[in-house]
């Protein structure tokens, strides 16, 4: 067996009091896709967002190639992350945002550019290429120089994959990608991620889309009230799966099936 | 009413009252250079996450927000000199007043527009790889300074139009200078008058480049 990119170790999330991930294990293997299921309060998308530290774990290891991210800090399991360490694993762990996050002073070009040249430190040139290449695989490369706020939500987001593809990460995190797109620009965006799917890319993906998840995912995972209520293949979890409250989630989105 | 104008008294001492306007925006001018750098230094604090940095810096912002500018001039001017031992010309003592005022102000608009920016260009930023300084020089400041522009412009206005309190210490701004020309021609109506247009062109003026240059800073939206 392989030793997977990314481990996580009994995870720990607090809001103030409240209890928002129970300390989950988990691991990732490099060529995963990985979609995550849950409603809406369930940790989902806290979890997710701990992998790139968007938010600070309270307790419990991250660790990818078998290094554990930041120092241990104090009695009570949570860890010190330095910014330099948080910085280079963001760049390993690319994330594509449910609100795009796209800025909008620069065009989409520049959008693209901006971590090449700031992060990398990659000159102008080579950085422009890169960008104009990630631009035209998402079917953006005649909207070089648009700025974001006058592209359709389904473009933005399409720029946003770009931009977190040019920076060439081992792992990439959707969250929620096309929950906020009105639902004829869901189709473009989710046929870029199929495409990268192709690729053979390691992701993970936080999502409602239940048809898609099963086509797209290697593995499926039903996170509910901070825990991992069931695991498995998009067959066993999303088809056949062995827990009641599973069971009940998935009726409440094809109630109205057809 | 059969007053008379009689605008030939101004008109044979307009030399004084043009030294005037150039002395209130000389004024103006390096109050603001310096208000800036004050503000921009309690806004960081202000900011801050240590406690040692924004206390005081909430301290000094909510005192000089809450105190009418004319006893900020007497005192750099009047008391300063009981309590330190130097005494001030009125044109610093002036500046003194104008920026440390203006300052508070300005720490505001910053911080504003700086705390404006949505949690998610910060996350946007965050998620390449970017380093605290990184994200503020190339995604937080450029769009915040465009939402600061009006407010700081609006407040700079009100600095300008506070200078002329600086004629209470004798320094020969546009009031100063028109008191004077008044206490020689005898013509309040006439004297007070051409001075008021004089600010309002003067800052009509201003407000027009303004204008034109806000249109340039905000023309990706």
């Amino acid at each position: 067996m392989t030793e997977p990119i990314l481990r996580v170790t009994d995870l720990q999330k607090y809001f103030g009091d409240l209890h928002v991930l129970k300390g989950i294990d988990f691991s990732v293997e490099a060529g995963e896709r990985i979609a995550i299921i849950g409603g809406s309060g369930s940790g989902k998308s806290t979890f997710l967002r701990c992998l790139n530290f968007m938010e600070m774990p309270s307790g419990g290891t991250i660790a990818l190639d078998g290094k554990p991210i930041g120092k241990p800090h104090g009695r009570d399991g949570a860890r010190r992350y330095p910014e330099s360490e948080l910085c280079t694993v963001r760049e390993r762990v690319g994330m594509v945002f449910q609100q795009f996050n796209l800025f909008p002073h620069m065009t989409v070009l520049e959008n693209v550019m901006e971590g090449l040249l700031t992060v990398k430190g990659m000159r102008n040139a080579a950085a422009r290429e890169r960008a104009v290449r990630e631009l035209e695989k998402v079917g953006l490369g005649t909207k070089l120089d648009a700025y974001p706020g006058k592209l359709s939500g389904g473009q933005q987001q399409r720029v946003a994959i770009a931009r977190a593809l040019a920076m060439e990460p081992e792992i990439l995190l959707f969250d929620e990608p096309t929950s906020s797109l009105d639902p004829e620009l869901v189709g473009e965006v989710l046929r870029v991620i199929r495409q990268l799917a192709d690729e053979g890319r390691t992701m993970l993906l936080v999502t409602h889309e239940l048809g898609f998840a099963y086509h797209f995912a290697t593995k499926v995972i039903f996170l509910a009230d901070g825990v991992f209520h069931e695991v498995g293949t998009p067959d066993d979890v999303l088809k056949n799966p062995r827990q009641e409250r599973t069971r009940a989630f998935l009726e409440r989105f094809t109630e109205f099936g057809f | 009413m059969s007053y008379h104008w009689d605008f030939s008294g101004v008109w044979s001492r307009w030399d004084l009252l043009l030294t005037g306007l150039v002395n209130t925006v000389k004024i103006a001018g390096i109050s603001i250079v310096f208000g800036v750098i004050v503000g921009l230094l309690l806004a960081f604090m202000k900011l801050s996450p240590r406690r040692f940095l924004s206390v005081p810096a909430t301290a000094f912002i909510e005192f000089y927000r809450n105190t009418p500018p004319i006893i900020h001039f007497f005192w750099f001017y009047y008391a300063l000199p009981v309590l330190a031992n130097v005494s001030l010309n009125p044109f610093l003592a002036a500046v003194l007043a104008l920026s440390t005022q203006s300052g508070a102000f300005y720490a505001e608009v910053f911080r504003g527009g700086i705390v404006s920016i949505e949690k998610g260009q910060w996350e946007g930023a965050r998620a390449l790889g970017m380093r605290h300084s990184q994200l503020m020089r190339r995604i937080i400041l450029p769009q915040a300074l465009t939402r600061m522009f009006a407010p700081f412009v609006e407040r700079s206005f009100e600095l300008t139009k506070t200078t002329a309190l600086a004629s209470t210490l004798a320094y020969a701004d546009l009031l100063y200078q028109a008191m004077l020309v008044n206490s020689e021609t005898f013509r309040p109506l006439e004297v007070y008058t051409t001075i008021a247009l004089m600010y309002v062109i003067l800052l009509v003026t201003a407000s027009t480049l303004a204008r034109v240059a806000e249109a340039r800073l905000t023309a990706y939206r």
